[in-house]
């Protein structure tokens, strides 16, 4: 997993998301719960842009993505939020 | 030229807000200036957490029900009808039942939460819940002809309706097993999707050892996308299965399409301010209760004091004032710990509840809460 900084305006990450799920503001679980919830709605191969500020989320997501077989991908830190990059795959 | 209120759901939200409200206005209303209208689709007020004791024997559905009439003050006009739609631009809801529109100054929504089962492949056909009356009655049923086997009692939805309610379940039902010299024929596991068994960590560091103790299993990382209803197996986005023989499952969770079509929120949860419950996409609309996006659990206690501080803000508005009164993101949730026995947490967006050991007084406690709930939905709380 790569961890990389940005900023709100310019990305420097060359992940192409597929959707993205705005989580900011969202107190745990709700981030990862959003990421599961779309995760059982797209094909694989899909990369799901996360969007969290809950501190928490990078590991848990880390966690759940080696449980389930999915791949933290990278994880960009933004002004006031993260960006968490997710492959989900077969 | 009067200014009217309406309020979209006689829940604990809008029952609370109504009354408070009524109260803090009177006399503009007295005099005409205000008119507060409570608009409900059923004429009979609920109290959803009397639902957890019907599969138990210990409530009925009745003894969630108390006419709405009979709760609201008298000076709250009270129109029983379906809202099927909101302009925000006109400042209008419209209704389903052929009546025309009503116009409002100010708009509430407080339409609650709703229990989606048909969501997850399978779980409607093949798992129980008590998310409902009738689903609380059938449960029932099924736990009093249940004697051996696998009960799973699995999270699948998250956010869900009253945050302790899925652990209370497991921790009844086995106190409700060993009375009745079940308990060494059942096998009892409880699923939940992230990677401990609460969402709060303080309750999760709470109730894992008590689980442990009580020889409940627990499996985390645990997201059902389907149920298998003739092999009485759940499967799960991480790839695991899990077989049951009596499947207890809090549902998938979901706001209002009235909200979506709104423009209010895409989930069909309201998003709004968490201190002013000022609606995020359109002027002078508000939400709190269930349907409202907030930073903390959906439970009635934060319904009752988002509530609250909701009605202190619309009275200082009609009256000319700036509101100055903030919700905090109270709650409190007392926790059903079985073996008679219960504790509670409370906390707020910004402070993480430590759960007190448990003890009958708080059981007792909650219980009497329970029968004095209706003071609170009459503003008297």
């Amino acid at each position: 997993m790569k961890v990389s900084q940005g900023s709100d305006c310019m990305s420097d990450t060359q992940l192409d998301a597929d959707v993205t799920v705005n989580a900011v503001g969202s107190s745990c679980p709700g981030p990862m719960m959003d990421l599961i919830g779309k995760a059982k709605d797209v094909e694989p191969g899909t990369v799901i842009r996360l969007q969290s500020s809950n501190e928490n989320t990078e590991p848990d997501v880390s966690e759940w993505a080696e449980k389930s077989g999915n791949e933290l991908v990278e994880v960009v830190e933004r002004e006031e939020h993260w960006d968490l990059y997710v492959r989900i795959n077969d | 030229m009067t200014e009217r209120v309406v309020i979209v759901g006689g829940g604990t939200a809008g029952s609370v807000l109504a009354n408070n409200l009524a109260e803090e206005v009177d006399t503009a209303i007295d005099t005409g200036d205000v008119e507060v209208v409570l608009v409900n689709d059923r004429k009979d007020h609920v109290y959803k957490p009397t639902w957890l004791y019907v599969p138990f024997g210990e409530k009925t559905p009745e003894d969630a029900k108390r006419p709405l009439d009979d709760l609201i003050d008298r000076r709250v006009d009270l129109l029983i009808d379906r809202v099927d739609g909101i302009d925000t631009e006109s400042k209008t809801v419209s209704f389903d039942g052929g009546r025309g529109p009503l116009a409002y100054d100010h708009l509430v929504l407080a339409m609650g939460a709703q229990v989606v089962p048909e969501e997850t492949p399978g779980l409607a056909e093949g798992g129980h819940h008590f998310y409902g009356p009738e689903a609380a009655e059938e449960l029932r049923e099924e736990l009093a002809e249940f004697t051996d086997g696998h009960l799973v009692v699995s999270v699948v939805g998250v956010p869900h309706m009253c945050p302790v309610a899925p652990l209370e379940f497991p921790l009844m039902a086995d106190t409700w097993l060993r009375e009745r010299g079940l308990r060494e024929d059942v096998d009892i596991t409880y699923t939940y999707p992230i990677n401990r068994p609460h969402g709060i960590q303080s309750v999760a560091d709470w109730v894992g050892p008590l689980m442990e103790e009580r020889d409940i299993g627990v499996e985390t990382f645990f997201n059902p996308e389907r149920v298998d209803p003739d092999e009485q197996s759940v499967h799960t986005v991480e790839g695991r299965e899990l077989s049951y023989d009596l499947l207890v499952s809090i549902p998938p969770h979901d706001g209002s399409d009235i909200v979506r079509e709104a423009g209010l929120g895409d989930d069909g949860w309201v998003d709004v301010d968490p201190a002013t419950l000022e609606a995020t996409n359109a002027e002078d609309v508000y939400a709190l209760g269930d349907i409202a996006e907030l930073p903390t659990s959906k439970a009635g206690s934060a319904a009752h004091y988002a509530a609250t501080s909701l009605a202190g803000r619309l009275a200082s508005a009609v009256r000319g004032q700036r509101p100055t009164t903030e919700y905090d993101g109270k709650t409190v949730c007392f926790i059903e710990s079985g073996e008679g026995e219960a504790t509670y947490i409370a906390f707020d967006y910004d402070a993480e509840p430590t759960p007190k050991p448990p003890s009958k007084l708080i059981h007792w406690s909650k219980l009497g809460y329970n029968r004095s709930y209706w003071l609170t939905a009459r503003g008297a709380l």
